[in-house]
């Protein structure tokens, strides 16, 4: 079953009376399950695309169709049972305290016990690694680790089958980093979700990635496993995989036994 | 009833009580106000729960983290002797059992934390108040460095200010003004008929409006128009690391931030302030001419003798002052947010509420220290 479904997508945006064309018959699928990459140069439209899925912004044409419904009826009450997202910066709500910000989606629902929703919460921010002494802490307490680790949690509070991460990675230290995709992938395979990230981090994208899509051109020019994309001939994708930093990454995917 | 409706449903088997779950157990479907109050019911029966009783999970649709918590709660925390669930039910319910621990104790206020927040109190006062002199204190030696070297001065930014405080807040200004003048006008007017005393309303509304209102009105406008913008500017610069960038750049806050705004605000107010009585006598002048007869020509030439010219001096004076102390408050506070949004709001809270505060405050000042000058 795909649970996205992105079909001859067109975006558009207009700045002073100029219209500027992102993407031009966009497709794109994405199974149930996968641990999907979105990766191209800056100012692509990878975010937009993320936007798009979210139902954040309304394609110029074609459809963004998300776990059989159309895109623009996702933000809808209870969406957050549906998809999760995890923003660049975080997006934590900074008047409440973190155990507040995890459990806001299942608060608003307004009919379990608040001793049910804060033991849920309470799980989840142990489940992406916290202690649970950070529970009454601020927003602006938190290192930008912790802010992405709590914004994470908020995103799986309600346990939703898809997933959308914007640059998980970013802004963290490779420890960090690396202990990141250590757990979206352990959730990934736990919990069964369908992940889809937007990221130039190349260790990330041959460390966890099922498939990976690359959008250049403005549309998906190869959407495939890591080791197709790739052989994929693309001015883009040489410079992006086979640089010096791709070169590098690769070791991750056929891992030497004497390196370790 | 719907098949993905979660349930608890009690067995008697030959091998004793099972409880068998079945539908949804998402925190969508238990969330649904009917459901849940169906599963309430049967969960809070006075059965043999989590004791004698089977318990299988296999009949299940789905099963999450907080259908998992729900049930272990309803176990009373712990395993029942025997529970039949898939693999992945095993995994949620391993997480739940493993994770589910009390929240850490929000702490109580005591009275030793009521002491101690009246102590920092009394020290956040102190340094706002040291603050605000170092603020004074550079604001002088900055402008003697620019009286010093004029050509050097900057004055691009100061003519930005001087049109955003000033220019842009004629429109509101006058409106307010206006309306203040029609108000009091009417007021006045019907309590002066009484008395027959119909002449004096021009130098009621002169007094008044020139000496007093007119100041304080545009004072309190100003303060909340351009003193928060003023604290929201510096505060937003702190955000994002431009005041830091300035200061890695060796370029001084308080002559490119501080002065200019000081400095504009110091020439915009007293010509706001007369703009604003201007528009507050004509006000009061058409009222006074619709609900009394009195015309307007009366009304001007009479408003010199009623009106000591000092009053006007004073007044442009006082609004002089209450420029430099609105941009003194709007920077004061801008460049103590601290870099968050929520500080940035509280910063620009407490801005415009100081500058009202301290322009009433400095307001009743003057009327003492100047009650001789034109009465």
């Amino acid at each position: 079953m795909n649970v996205v479904e992105v079909r001859k997508l067109w975006s558009v945006f207009r700045t002073d009376g100029v219209e500027a064309c992102i993407h031009q018959d966009l497709d794109l699928t994405i199974a149930q399950g996968e641990l999907l990459s979105i990766v191209g140069g800056s100012g692509s439209g990878k975010t937009v695309l993320l936007r798009q899925i979210l139902g954040l912004e309304m394609p110029a044409r074609g459809s963004v169709t998300v776990l059989g419904h159309p895109a623009s009826e996702l933000g809808q009450v209870g969406a957050a049972s549906r998809v999760g997202m995890l923003f660049q910066q975080g997006a934590l709500f900074s008047a409440f305290t973190v155990l507040e910000n995890i459990a806001f989606p299942l608060r608003e629902l307004q009919s379990l016990p608040e001793a049910l929703v804060r033991d849920i919460a309470m799980v989840k921010l142990q489940m992406v690694g916290l202690d649970p002494s950070h529970a009454h802490k601020m927003p602006a307490d938190l290192s930008g680790g912790m802010v992405k680790r709590v914004a994470l949690a908020r995103a799986l509070v309600m346990d939703p089958p898809l997933l959308l991460l914007d640059e998980p990675t970013a802004g963290l230290d490779p420890d960090r980093s690396d202990a990141f995709c250590a757990l979206l992938s352990s959730l990934h395979r736990e919990l069964g979700l369908t992940v889809v990230m937007v990221t130039h981090d190349l260790d990330t994208i041959f460390q966890i990635s099922t498939r990976v899509a690359v959008v250049a051109d403005k549309r998906v020019i190869v959407a495939a496993p890591p080791q197709e994309v790739i052989a994929f001939p693309h001015p883009f994708v040489r410079e992006f995989f086979l640089g010096g930093r791709g070169q590098r990454a690769q070791e991750l995917l056929h891992p030497q036994p004497n390196k370790g | 009833m719907d098949d993905s409706q979660p349930r608890l449903v009690f067995e008697t088997t030959p091998e004793g009580q099972c409880a068998v779950l079945h539908g949804r157990w998402t925190a969508a479907h238990l969330a649904e106000p009917v459901h849940w109050a169906a599963l309430q019911r049967v969960l809070n029966q006075p059965q043999p729960m989590a004791g004698a009783c089977q318990w299988d999970l296999r009949a299940l649709q789905h099963l999450d983290h907080s259908g998992a918590q729900l049930l272990w709660n309803a176990w009373g925390r712990r395993w029942p002797p025997s529970v039949q669930y898939r693999d992945g039910q095993r995994a949620i319910l391993e997480r739940v059992a493993r994770f589910s621990v009390a929240p850490p104790p929000t702490r109580r206020t005591t009275a030793w934390g009521l002491l101690l927040q009246l102590g920092s109190g009394v020290f956040g006062a102190a340094d706002h108040a040291v603050g605000a002199l170092r603020l004074l204190g550079q604001l002088l030696l900055d402008l003697v460095q620019l009286l010093r070297a004029p050509a050097k001065g900057p004055w691009r930014d100061i003519s930005g200010h001087l049109y955003r405080i000033g220019a842009t807040a004629l429109p509101i200004t006058a409106l307010v003004g206006f309306l203040i003048g029609v108000v009091l006008a009417y007021l006045m007017s019907q309590q002066l008929r009484q008395f027959g005393a119909d002449a004096f309303i021009v130098n009621i509304l002169g007094l008044s409006l020139i000496r007093e209102l007119g100041p304080v009105l545009a004072a309190i406008l100003i303060a909340g128009r351009s003193g928060s913008a003023i604290t929201a500017q510096i505060g937003v610069m702190r955000v994002t690391e431009e005041l830091d960038a300035m200061r890695v750049m060796g370029i001084a806050q308080g002559f490119r931030l501080v002065m200019p705004r000081a400095i504009a605000m110091a020439v915009a107010m007293p010509l706001l302030t007369v703009w604003t009585t201007l528009a507050a006598l004509l006000g009061g002048m058409l009222a006074s001419d619709v609900a009394m007869g009195l015309s307007p020509a009366y009304f001007v030439t009479a408003l010199p003798k009623a009106v000591n010219i000092a009053n006007l001096w004073l007044a442009m004076g006082k609004s002089a002052v209450f420029g430099v102390m609105i941009a003194l408050i709007g920077c004061h506070y801008g460049l103590r947010v601290q870099p968050n949004t929520q500080s940035l709001g509280e910063g620009t809270t407490a801005s415009v509420v100081t500058s009202i505060t301290m322009v009433i405050l400095v307001d009743a000042l003057f009327a003492v220290l100047f009650k001789d000058v034109g009465l």
